[in-house]
């Protein structure tokens, strides 16, 4: 993957680019606002990320803690170390219940994991219930953000593919028409599944219980008509206490679409009689970040994607640009732990800005884990020509005289280099903007006159 | 005022070479504050682009010799929240030198945060009759807070309006997105060309569009950055240092 390379595609459609940075910006808008009529808010946020703190502290403990009451809630608790082991487990469950089709909702794990085609290859039927998703999932696309997966298709087409999909008439791009063919569709798929799958948004390790978060009560209605439910939960998800969820709760929906509250918060302790609730908690290189003292923290995220909303680079580029599960400035560091090589662009694609971790609703500090993640890009990458000519600039920077001679050599040079050098491809700051003008000295030559 | 305190003028490397003016405002700004300022003329640059890039561990000479230019002065002041924040927060440590730059760090202040918080001058006075608008640089106002951040829920304050919106004359003009970036970057400006430009011509429509006839800020990489845009395409809007408009505006 090469970040700057996939936003230069995305932004030669001006005009869809614009439309992409004005409404993530609008959701960005939405998130302050409400998060502004909470007069404790930046006092929840230090208490999220304490609590996080905490959690991450002692994660062995809460989870095995939370093992132990989720087993006596008859729940089936499974350990998956990576994604193949993740796989693996749901593909015997739904084989032990003779399942052909399942019903998904809320899973950005699963995604992480690439379950669908594993799931689609050993010949199960996956639906994706939220609607989002079921768009991406009828384009073949991946989600473009973890909140809104398919933020980045207009309406029409939406239009199109409902057309081709589900027969909606061509050219009708009503809302509120294509949620209700959506509905109808979905609706079929709930009925046929013996099997549910979810994410789970938060794990009380005192209780035994899980929660999930969704708007659209699809989680619910999947669930609620299977089986049996499979509950795939990253180890990071968890958290102490029940009373804990009235911080993050009011933190999430606030953060993540401006709403004070999800539509559904449903908790899920232990099965109905006859049915079966199995949750697999998947570490899957989760661990080894824990182990990486300077990028621990990103562990704390709680998936609201306020980050991408407020990045002024993910508003530009799409979520596409990032190409891993998790886009934008949380998946840039969360991406190269996984795979330093493929996504050494990402901690670049970053101005440093800030506001990442100014609106994180658990306070990680993102932007700095970006820059931290540069300096470790750069050792692994070794000597290359860049790091060379920065060991130069160190050697002239720490030497006046010689930063003197360099730095007169480079207005002389842009003074006697006529313009069709200056501006050819070869330098890229030319290329769309104009060198400032040279003065005719140096601050330093001034103050050698004018002072003293 | 400071009586006898010795103030150390860090001129940022590019502002040295391409914005002399920026510098001289600086220190006659400060001069007229009643500051006893000197320039040392050995110093080079903070290292914050290698830094950036990815090669902080390379800065070690460029911070030392920083740390000895600068030790004797009481305080050190620069046109610049970038190179402050870097000085502050991303020079690496410098083995055997950890005090001395502990004491750096504590002295060293940007412009405007050293006009308000140390000299404590709430208003300056003057006279300054054109439509200004502010561009928040990232590294000032959410790495030293010289702002609040439209993402938080605080109190709201600004140091640069606060010094600006005193000058008799001056409309300040408020933007749709107030902090959003610009795109300088550093080698972001280069590296990510494209999204560079795309976030640089957003930020000129803000100003643009609200007819704003100078604008100006607390940072020049990001104005350059700015203003190379608006030359090229032949915009309407002149590009002014905050040191200059309170040095050219002071009675």
């Amino acid at each position: 993957m090469n970040h700057p390379q996939e936003a230069a595609e995305f932004l030669k459609d001006a005009a869809n680019a614009k439309w992409h940075d004005d409404t993530l910006w609008f959701v960005r808008d939405k998130r302050d606002k409400i998060s502004k009529s909470v007069p404790e808010w930046e006092a929840l946020r230090e208490l999220a990320s304490q609590i996080k703190d905490n959690v991450l502290a002692n994660l062995e403990t809460y989870l095995v803690e939370f093992e132990k009451n989720a087993k006596a809630n008859n729940i089936h608790v499974h350990w998956a170390k990576d994604a193949a082991e993740h796989n693996q487990i749901v593909l015997d469950i739904l084989n032990e219940h003779r399942c052909q089709a399942i019903v998904k909702s809320k899973s950005i794990l699963t995604e992480e994991c690439h379950l669908n085609p594993f799931l689609e290859k050993n010949g199960i039927e996956v639906v994706d219930t939220d609607l989002g998703e079921r768009i991406v999932q009828f384009l073949n696309q991946p989600p473009s953000h973890i909140v809104l997966p398919a933020i980045h298709l207009k309406k029409m087409a939406i239009s199109d593919v409902f057309h081709e999909k589900l027969q909606t008439e061509k050219g009708n791009d009503d809302p509120y028409y294509l949620t209700q063919a959506a509905r109808k569709h979905l609706r079929e798929k709930f009925l046929g599944a013996k099997v549910a799958i979810t994410g789970v948004n938060f794990g009380v390790a005192e209780t035994g219980e899980f929660v999930v978060c969704t708007n659209e009560g699809n989680a619910d209605m999947g669930v609620h008509l299977a089986d049996v439910h499979i509950a795939c939960m990253g180890i990071e998800k968890i958290i102490p206490k029940r009373e804990h969820l009235g911080v993050f709760l009011r933190l999430l929906a606030r953060s993540a679409t401006g709403q004070s509250i999800t539509n559904y918060n449903s908790h899920f302790r232990s099965p109905s009689p006859g049915k079966e609730i199995h949750i697999i908690l998947v570490d899957n290189g989760r661990t080894e970040q824990l182990g990486r003292e300077k990028f621990r923290n990103s562990l704390k995220c709680i998936r609201c994607g306020a980050c991408m909303n407020t990045c002024p680079i993910y508003r530009r580029s799409g979520g596409f640009s990032y190409g891993s599960t998790v886009p934008g400035p949380i998946g840039s560091v969360l991406s190269p732990g996984i795979d330093l090589k493929k996504h050494s662009s990402l901690p670049f694609a970053s101005t440093l800005c800030g506001s990442c971790s100014d609106v994180c609703p658990v306070k990680i500090n993102i932007h700095e884990q970006l820059y931290e993640w540069r300096q470790e890009i750069t050792k692994a990458q070794g000597t290359n020509a860049k790091s060379i000519s920065m060991s130069i600039a160190n050697g002239i920077f720490a030497v006046p005289f010689a930063y003197k001679i360099s730095a007169g050599m480079m207005r002389g040079a842009l003074k006697i280099l006529p313009d069709s050098i200056t501006y050819s491809g070869l330098n890229t700051w030319g290329k769309q903007r104009d060198l400032p003008e040279l003065p005719k000295e140096s601050f330093k030559d001034w103050y050698k006159k004018n002072r003293k | 005022m400071l009586q006898n305190k010795n103030i150390g003028l860090f001129i940022p490397c590019y502002v040295d070479q391409f914005y002399p003016n920026v510098a001289i405002a600086t220190l006659e700004l400060l001069e007229k504050l009643g500051c006893q300022v000197t320039y040392p003329l050995g110093q080079t640059c903070c290292g914050q682009p290698m830094a950036n890039a990815g090669y902080e561990r390379d800065t070690i000479g460029t911070t030392k010799h920083f740390l000895k230019t600068f030790k004797d002065f009481d305080y050190i002041v620069a046109p610049s929240g970038s190179c402050v924040l870097h000085v502050k927060e991303h020079s690496p440590t410098v083995p055997g030198l950890e005090s001395e730059q502990q004491a750096t760090q504590h002295k060293i202040y940007e412009l405007t945060e050293f006009i308000t918080d140390i000299l404590k001058i709430d208003s300056i006075r003057g006279s300054y009759p054109h439509k200004v608008g502010y561009h928040a640089s990232c590294h000032g106002q959410r790495g030293l807070r010289l702002a609040s951040a439209s993402e938080l829920h605080e109190t709201p304050f600004n140091k640069a309006r606060q010094l600006l919106q005193q000058l008799e004359g001056l409309e300040w003009v408020e933007l749709n997105r107030k902090d959003e970036c610009c795109g300088f970057g550093g080698t972001f400006a280069v590296t990510e060309e494209a999204l560079s430009i795309q976030m640089g011509k957003d930020r000129l429509e803000d100003h643009i569009s609200h007819d704003v006839e100078i604008l100006t800020g607390g940072d020049m990489s990001c104005i350059m950055h700015l203003q190379g845009i608006a030359s090229r395409n032949k915009q309407n809007i002149q590009f002014k240092h905050i040191a200059e408009i309170l040095n050219e505006a002071i009675s």
